[in-house]
């Protein structure tokens, strides 16, 4: 059995980043974006050997620990540099290395003609490193390394275009909501070091049964305080609001770090720590819960958004929020199987509106687009195949997964969080057809400037849109019941989340209610599908009408909820005012007193000091000759 | 050695003493640099007289070699001494010190 050679999968895009900054712009356009896609390519590559490798292994053998170097050892405590190959990590290697490097091929096309062409491809670079040490990490705290890290890469390519005050400001906010989910995390992690004294996954895993009492607080806190951490990374309520302002960053950032990988670290990360959440039933009913929330209600306010990028964004929080729910009823597996659909579909989503951002001369508005299926029939089919696929019909990959997912809500018994989760899936369907008809069927809306330049993108946008659109296609099938005892995705993660996907918790459906479950969800579906083309396309004056009718309810919808608005006065200016008044009285008079105070003594001391400085080498000889008398006296008197 | 003759230590040390202490004097009260740097020669020769006067009562060659390694060394101060005086005189033709108080805080 050869070794994997886990290491390279994350060294190999950092290599980039360091050959590129030590060749700087010698290397040149070209230089670039091949240093910058080989490196993730080959990290591709190597990701399906190591893939390849782990599944010839026996079932029980699947589980692959490389100690790179010891990191540190404090005491009992030890923290390795060492990479953790698993079934479950296998998944989201292929997915961050895959998706990542058809979206650095796109950039390549993409950014062509930006200035700053070299530090966009080592910030993509960068972070793929990170989420890469992320997902391979062996324990919790190299884990929450990569963790920082693609929350600093988030920050500097979200205000990639920091001239502009409001990517400048973007990029700010994201840092900042993250922080305090970091925090959680941070305390989560320092209360299982105190009562298991590991963050190594399995050490962790198997001291946790007897360090906790199952259900008890302390596990409870500990968990809830990671899903903290979890809620700020993947953007679910209450810490949601910084993912829709992070659209000021370039397109292709939007669709990997924004959609594909980076916001999906917290759902791995609660997959991960699925034995922890498990002794801790109200955490899991939290995440539940929590997720079924954010999936209602980003759902509602991508209704009324105009923005293309700002629709897509809540449609990822809402969808997040579906993952989220999928662990919180217990079905892990079926949280990574979305996770992984949903990296394929909604990064299409994001790569095709950037195709038609660009085509449109950097036009985001839909109310300015509008009949661009026959000028842009690439991007057209490709978005059309990944609206099809997040609006759940089938045999497209969305419908799969979260047919899954509310699969394992009704048969855990959360018919609540059920219910919520297919309302959420009708206006999903809704919003995005919405989307799909204002941009590309009925008139033009189009300016005619933007007309002017109209043009489909070349190769290196359109042929990544492809491999995707395929993805949307068929990435479901593999969650097809071929075999008994659950689909190929299900036993696959078998080892990492145990059999039956759900430890007991799923009752067994009959199938006659399995069939109803899917077919009531399809009906969902195409139900929203019908309604966005009737209102959007057939009978333009319905969106008006029902806009006219609930006036009050569309403007809460356009105005998100006033959720920024609140935030800004409940807990930002407080907080700001707070500070001024700590800066004008801690900072300034106590801190800058203490400091010139000191000053001050020593000048006074000095002033009499001087005194002594005559400048007179007789007065220095007469010292002199004192101190030597002074000597001889103390000597001459023992 | 011991001729009948012979000066008592307590002489030759009282004379060391005076001589130190009018050399010290010099140093204290002139403002002649040169003049300072001859009473600091008195201090030495005073200081070297009590060496010598010790290692003829002693019956000890000690103080004697001691004697040359004070005269060398004297010898080299001088020389540097007296350069510094030269040079301080070229910058600013004057020799007195409490006129060179460049120092004073």
């Amino acid at each position: 059995m050869t070794l994997p050679l886990l290491w390279i999968i994350p060294a190999l895009p950092l290599g980039a980043v360091a050959l590129s900054l030590l060749l700087g712009d010698r290397l040149g356009r070209r230089g670039t974006a091949w240093l910058a896609c080989g490196a993730v390519g080959a990290s591709f590559a190597f990701a399906v050997r190591a893939a390849l490798a782990l599944a010839a292994r026996p079932e029980e053998g699947r589980s692959i620990t490389e100690v790179a170097y010891r990191w540190m050892q404090v005491g009992d405590f030890s923290a390795n540099v060492a990479f953790l190959l698993d079934p479950l990590s296998a998944v989201m290697i292929l997915v961050v290395t895959g998706v990542g490097f058809l979206i650095h091929v796109y950039s390549t096309g993409y950014m062509a003609h930006d200035p700053s062409f070299r530090r966009f491809f080592l910030y993509l670079n960068l972070f793929m490193f990170a989420m890469l040490t992320l997902v391979l990490a062996d324990n919790l705290l190299l884990l929450f390394v990569g963790w920082e890290g693609v929350g600093l890469c988030s920050y500097l390519l979200i205000g990639f275009w920091y001239t502009k005050p409001s990517a400048a400001e973007a990029g700010k906010k994201a840092f900042i909501v993250n922080r305090i989910g970091d925090f959680g995390f941070l305390l989560g992690m320092l209360a299982l070091v105190t009562w298991t004294g590991s963050l190594q996954y399995d050490a962790l895993f198997s001291a946790a049964p007897q360090a906790f009492v199952a259900g008890g607080i302390a596990i409870t806190v500990a968990t809830l305080l990671l899903f903290l951490g979890a809620t700020g990374k993947s953007a679910q309520i209450p810490l949601y609001t910084w993912l829709p302002d992070a659209m000021e960053g370039p397109t292709p950032v939007s669709a990997l770090i924004h959609a594909a990988t980076m916001v999906t670290a917290g759902v791995y990360m609660v997959a991960r720590c699925h034995s922890l959440f498990q002794l801790a039933p109200i955490s899991l009913e939290v995440v539940a819960v929590v997720g079924a929330a954010t999936a209602l209600f980003a759902a509602t306010i991508g209704l009324a958004q105009n923005d293309i990028k700002r629709v897509l964004a809540y449609s990822t929080i809402s969808q997040l929020g579906y993952m989220f729910m999928a662990c919180g009823v217990g079905a892990f597996g079926a949280g990574i199987f979305h996770l992984m659909t949903h990296a394929f579909f909604k990064a299409l989503l994001f790569l095709g509106a950037g195709s038609v951002i660009h085509a449109l001369s950097d036009e985001q508005d839909l109310r300015r687009m509008g009949g661009l299926a026959k000028k842009l029939p690439w991007t057209h089919a490709t978005m059309l195949v990944a609206t099809i696929a997040i609006a759940g019909i089938p045999p497209f990959a969305g419908f799969f997964s979260k047919d899954e997912i509310l699969h394992g809500a009704f048969a855990s018994g959360h018919y609540g969080v059920w219910a919520v989760g297919l309302l959420g899936a009708i206006l999903t369907a809704f919003y995005m057809f919405r989307l799909y008809v204002l941009a590309f069927r009925g008139g033009s809306r189009v300016s005619h400037e933007a007309e002017h330049h109209l043009h489909e993108s070349p190769p290196s946008m359109i042929v990544p849109l492809f491999v995707l659109a395929i993805l949307s296609l068929i990435g479901g099938w593999i969650g097809l019941p071929f075999q008994r005892g659950g689909h190929p995705f299900e036993r696959w993660l078998e080892p990492v989340f145990g059999a039956g996907g759900a430890h007991g918790t799923m009752r067994p459906l009959s199938p006659m209610i399995e069939w109803l479950l899917i077919e009531v969800s399809v009906v969902a579906a195409l139900l929203g599908i019908v309604f966005a083309f009737r209102a959007y396309l057939k009978d333009p004056s319905l969106a008006t009408r029902l806009r006219e009718r609930w006036p009050a309810v569309h403007r809460m919808l356009v105005h998100k909820y006033w959720v920024d608005e609140g935030l800004d006065a409940l807990v930002v200016m407080p907080l700001y005012r707070a500070s001024l008044r700590l800066w004008r009285f801690w900072d300034e008079k106590i801190v800058d007193g203490a400091v010139n105070g000191v000053g001050f003594l020593f000048e006074g001391f000095s002033v009499g000091l001087r005194l002594f400085q005559t400048g007179f080498v007789g007065t220095y000889a007469l010292f002199l000759t004192l101190g030597a008398v002074a000597l001889l006296l103390h000597f001459l008197r023992q | 050695m011991s001729a009948p003759m012979a000066v008592p230590l307590s002489w030759m040390l009282a004379l060391s003493g005076v001589v130190f202490v009018i050399g010290l004097i010099g140093v204290l009260v002139r403002r002649n640099a040169l003049v300072i740097f001859m009473s600091i020669e008195l201090m030495l020769n005073a200081a070297n007289l009590a060496f010598v006067a010790f290692a003829r009562q002693l019956d000890s060659l000690d103080g004697q070699v001691f004697v040359f390694f004070v005269m060398t060394v004297a010898a080299a101060e001088v020389a540097i001494g007296l350069a510094i005086i030269v040079n301080v005189f070229r910058l600013r033709e004057t020799v007195y010190v409490d006129e060179i108080n460049l120092l004073k805080g």
